[in-house]
């Protein structure tokens, strides 16, 4: 690991949600300028791992370095400052529904940069004709299919130029062709940009052929970190089940549960 | 034993409640706005969606509120020779009571409720996340606007809804049932008193008008953010903001017109 620049550092990171433990003593590194994914079973905390680095949540123990800064003992103004370096793009797009496309898009620069209206039109043209959906500007978010949606809060997340870019879920409720192209999106911004991403996601095919490093969270522990060749060849049987999608395996099938005797009265 | 321990641990939780709501408001209200321009645009598009759609229900309920008062009035005082009061009875019915409690509770169902849904759909969908997510805070500007414009618009839609009440009683006790218009507003103007009744009556629905705003705009900030949820958090905007206006609608009148 000491090989890769790291950009996001976590370290022994404990979070627990009413009793529950959803982390517990985790570390990994997410190496600058490259795409990282996070994968793991559904309910396993993904979408918490990315609230955590943008600090919406605290941890309950442990720390997360961004460039070397704790973000969690930042002020609530340096916070907002390292925020507008982030861009992310959520589950479900989360545009602002009182607003178009284009206006949408412009918002982060309107709200943090003191650019001229004709500059952010010019930006807004350039991000969305990124994405490809130059021509849809005026559109208001109810009339977008899932598939631009989501291509729309791509382009306001890379807006600012941000250095990091979070995706929450990118592929899921997609059709094959919008994964392809979002698949393409990310790795084109990556590239060209110089932009660190992290993608959340348990689209194994297509995380794995765009990350180039990937680490695996099952039942609040990473099971494996390394790259998408390294994990590919993994002999282990928890990965391999979630790799190969295998109902049986380490991972159970079944919530926790008592005992059947204790539930059945006779 | 067991119920008093109860019964505490209730208190200190509702104590608990309120802190953070007071927390809430005080946030999302004392924070100034970055852009002044932009502020004003906000407040301004929900002047209008708070206050101005609201019109309708508060211009026809006033006027029929009215109609039916001078029914009424004139039915009870007709007996003792004194119709001609009835304009008396409207002006401070609707002025010390009925205009602000009545407007209140109307706010509470149309606009209250439309804010938490409102709120409650942007945090479900990640609005709120995303604008924090940006830098921006959701307090100042999702929140900060609505409350302002409720807490604004309330006062003056009870003042239309006393005013469009007087002119239905107006209609329905001069038009109809044949009082004489002089005695009508001269009876009026002698016993309505600018400060002890207008101004009283604006305090209230000023009074309720934070209630009822500060309930909806924190029901909605704090909502489960699912559909059952959002359902949950709009039912409890209408029931605790009735609740609210009509328990501060006794102490308020206690306090102004209680010193006999």
């Amino acid at each position: 690991m000491s090989a890769l620049d790291a950009y996001i550092d976590v370290k022994n990171l404990s979070f627990f949600r009413g009793g529950r433990v959803i982390y517990e003593d985790i570390s990994l590194t997410i190496p600058k300028g490259k795409i990282t994914a996070v994968m793991g079973p559904s309910g396993t905390g993904k979408t918490t791992l990315l609230r955590l680095i943008a600090a919406q949540l605290e941890p309950d123990s442990g720390s997360i370095l961004i460039n070397g800064e704790n973000v969690h003992s930042l002020s609530r103004t340096d916070l907002y400052k390292v925020r507008k370096k982030m861009g992310m793009l959520f589950q479900s797009g989360a545009l602002f529904s009182d607003m178009s496309v284009a206006e949408n898009v412009a918002f982060p620069m309107e709200e943090h940069t003191s650019l001229s209206k004709s500059e952010i039109q010019r930006i807004v043209a350039d991000k969305l004709y990124s994405v490809g959906l130059r021509g849809a500007a005026n559109l208001m978010p109810s009339e977008l299919s899932g598939g631009m949606a989501r291509r729309v809060a791509l382009a306001r997340a890379i807006a600012l130029d941000p250095e990091l870019v979070m995706y929450d879920e990118p592929f899921t409720g997609q059709d094959p062709i919008s994964k392809g192209v979002l698949v393409k999106l990310i790795r084109q911004l990556n590239d060209t940009a110089n932009i660190t991403s992290v993608l959340v996601s348990h689209d194994v095919e297509e995380s794995l052929s765009i990350a180039d490093h990937v680490c695996i969270l099952a039942g609040g522990r990473v099971i494996a970190e390394g790259s998408a060749e390294e994990i590919r060849a993994s002999e282990d049987p928890e990965v391999k089940q979630f790799l190969n999608g295998e109902p049986d395996g380490p991972v159970p099938f079944h919530y926790p549960e008592d005992a059947l005797a204790n539930e059945v009265v006779l | 034993m067991k119920t008093v321990a109860s019964l505490g641990a209730w208190f200190l939780s509702w104590l608990e409640a309120v802190g953070r709501a007071g927390i809430f408001l005080a946030q999302s209200v004392f924070r100034l706005p970055v852009r002044f321009n932009e502020s004003v645009n906000l407040l301004i598009k929900q002047l209008y969606s708070v206050g101005v759609l609201s019109l309708v229900i508060v211009v026809v309920s006033g006027a029929f509120i009215g109609m039916v008062l001078a029914l009424q009035g004139y039915s009870i005082l007709a007996k003792f020779g004194s119709e001609e009061a009835v304009g008396q009875l409207l002006a401070l019915a609707l002025l010390r009571e009925l205009a602000p409690v009545v407007t209140a509770l109307l706010f509470a169902g149309r606009a209250g409720s439309s804010l938490t849904a409102e709120i409650g759909l942007m945090k479900a969908t990640e609005q709120l996340s995303s604008f924090e997510m940006m830098g921006v805070d959701p307090l100042r500007r999702v929140i900060a606007p609505r409350f302002i414009a409720g807490v604004i618009c309330l006062p003056l839609l009870s003042l239309i809804f006393s005013a469009t009440g007087i002119i239905g009683g107006l209609v329905v006790s001069v038009g109809w049932l044949g009082v004489h218009d002089g005695a009508f507003w001269s009876l009026m103007q002698q016993s309505v008193y600018f400060d002890a009744d207008i101004v009283n009556g604006f305090i209230k629905a000023l009074c309720f008008s934070v209630a009822v705003t500060w309930i909806a705009v924190y029901q909605g900030y704090e909502c489960v953010p699912t559909s059952e949820g959002i359902g949950k958090a709009t039912t409890r905007t209408v029931v605790l903001g009735s609740l609210a206006i009509l328990a501060l609608d006794f102490v308020l009148t206690a306090a102004m017109f209680g010193d006999f």
